[in-house]
């Protein structure tokens, strides 16, 4: 066994990958169920090693305006936070957004709305796949399903966010954030050097040294015309990533009755589901969302051919639903399987569901 | 091989730090893990539990609803898992403080003195490497030497003297299974 597998929290994970990944910075404000991100960074001091920053802002909108700040001087930076901590970052992600800035943002999702509780919840996801914040923007989102996807997402996330000059988020949740697995870890890389940043990043602004005309980050745009202009711009960056992003994984989708389709921890349970399904004769496929924007509508399409019906399985009140809906233009039976407020169901109750809801009912 | 496993307990008893020794144990015979534990308030005293998954295989779910075996160590947690472990598992239980003992005969059901144990070997801090070592006695899907070397891997090295002290447990604990 080689020194790079270790057992590691999601959290924990989280931190390590942005350290080896060569982040310049970590901006954030401790939250249950992700603060193990913050604590681990604070316990590696990779201030000491590759030089990268890691402050403990005063609040999660200071935090955001520091991802902001390190973001449009086109350095690797992010920050993470639990869905509470999200809410208040929302004018700093739509900021980013108009300003075509490449950051990471990490959301562990919990029980909402509100203050709610600490335990486990997928109930951000409108906020995340359409835009919490306001004007038309949209979020890279990365739904991990397990520690080693927390490991290797980070990367996969700011690799996007840089090649489309976009923010980037991870949307996971308590689950996955407060599980230990095996995971890889990746080579540590060295941070960006300024002569990279200069040729990669030719809009930062990092001192122009009398070579270029000034750069110039910022959301506001008072010429109509060239605030749509802009629009268009970002939509036509949207439609890209929309085409050349969509990920999802696909489980014995290829001969199944009943399809499942569920990301993040969810998906996991009804992996177990799938299985316990198996045992009583009853065929399953499930669809993985990995993006959940760009949500993979070839991939759900492709999953969902022949089947009787598909139950979406969430930690929230029915919002990816929508979208599995979109995606196969209601041509199949959906229905909707969910646990609130931070409970989360075990693999038999998916299962019970699943009878219930659609073999029970469509045979 | 693939072990569902459930420890359950007070917090402070150890079960966290047990299911992660057992997950590290795992890591060093080149297994799939995944530990799961409660958190929350029930760090600080109510009941903790954690589920460990050792296995060949992949792992699906973290959050299961049936298991292979129950370790559980006060009554609260044999109440709710007793009836949680497969026909045919195995359930292993702290006799101490249990008024209601369980009643299932489709499992086989183990009950040791694991708190008299810490008294007998004068270590109360053991406890939790006591019952790792029953329940190892009962199901060995890894060995103690990988234990011992997932122990190193977890402690910082100023507290590598313990490691014979956990031995002695483990053996210890070994002991207290009677078929």
């Amino acid at each position: 066994m080689n020194d790079k597998v270790t057992l590691m929290k999601g959290n924990e994970a989280l931190a390590v990958a942005a350290i080896r990944y060569g982040a310049d910075g970590y901006f954030g404000y401790p939250i249950t169920p992700q603060s193990e991100v913050l604590e681990k960074l604070e316990e590696e001091m990779p201030w000491e090693t590759t030089g990268m920053v890691v402050l403990q802002a005063e609040s999660e909108v200071a935090a955001i305006n520091m991802v902001y700040a390190g973001a449009s001087c086109g350095k690797t930076v992010l920050t993470s936070t639990s869905s509470p901590g999200f809410s208040l970052m929302q004018e700093g992600m739509s900021y980013m957004a108009a300003s075509e800035v490449p950051a990471l943002v990490i959301n562990v999702m919990r029980g909402g709305p509100g203050l709610g509780t600490i335990h486990p919840s997928q109930a951000d996801y409108f906020q995340a796949v359409k835009g919490g914040g306001h004007g038309d923007y949209r979020l890279i989102t990365l739904a991990p399903a397990s520690v080693q996807e927390m490991v290797d997402f980070v990367a996969l996330g700011w690799d996007l966010a840089f090649k489309y000059r976009a923010v980037s988020m991870i949307l996971a949740d308590g689950v996955i954030g407060q599980m230990m697995e095996k995971v890889v870890l990746p080579e540590q890389r060295p941070r960006h050097t300024e002569e990279w940043i200069r040729e990669n990043c030719p809009w930062a602004v990092n001192g122009r040294k009398g070579m270029r005309p000034k750069n110039i980050i910022t959301s506001l745009e008072l010429d109509d015309d060239k605030m749509e202009e802009n629009n268009h711009r970002f939509q036509a960056t949207y439609r890209e990533i929309e085409k050349n992003e969509q990920r999802c994984e696909l489980i014995n989708t290829d001969d199944c009755d009943y399809l499942i389709v569920a990301f993040g921890s969810m998906a996991r349970i009804s992996h177990k589901a799938m299985e316990l399904a198996a045992e009583e004769g009853i065929k399953v496929g499930i669809a993985r969302p990995i993006t959940l924007w760009p949500f993979p509508v070839d991939a759900i399409r492709k999953a969902a051919q022949g089947v009787k019906g598909i139950l979406s399985v969430e930690l929230s009140a029915g919002q990816m639903i929508e979208d599995i809906k979109l995606a196969t233009e209601c041509n199949y039976p959906v229905d909707l399987f969910c646990r609130l407020g931070g409970n989360v169901p075990a693999p038999d109750e998916i299962l019970n569901a699943l009878k219930e809801k659609l073999v029970n009912k469509l045979g | 091989m693939k072990e569902e496993i459930v420890i359950a307990g007070f917090g402070g008893q150890g079960v966290l730090s047990m299911g992660k020794i057992l997950a590290y144990s795992g890591l060093m015979e080149d297994k799939e893990v995944t530990w799961m534990p409660s958190y929350g308030p029930e760090q600080r005293g109510g009941t903790a539990n954690v589920t460990v998954i050792v296995s060949d295989e992949r792992i699906s779910s973290p959050i299961l609803n049936m298991y292979d075996t129950a370790v559980v160590l006060n009554q609260q947690s044999l109440d709710k898992f007793e009836k949680m472990v497969k026909p045919g598992g195995v359930l292993i239980y702290d006799s101490y403080g249990i008024n209601t003992p369980p009643t299932r005969t489709d499992i086989r059901i183990y009950r040791i003195a694991a708190t008299e144990a810490t008294i007998e070997i004068n270590n109360s801090k053991a406890f939790n490497m006591i019952v790792l070592g029953a329940y190892l006695k009962v199901k060995p899907i890894v060995t103690i030497e990988n234990v011992l070397k997932g122990l190193k891997k977890t402690l910082p090295e100023r507290h590598w003297h313990l490691i014979p002290m956990n031995e002695e447990a483990l053996k210890k604990g070994a002991t207290l299974i009677k078929e």
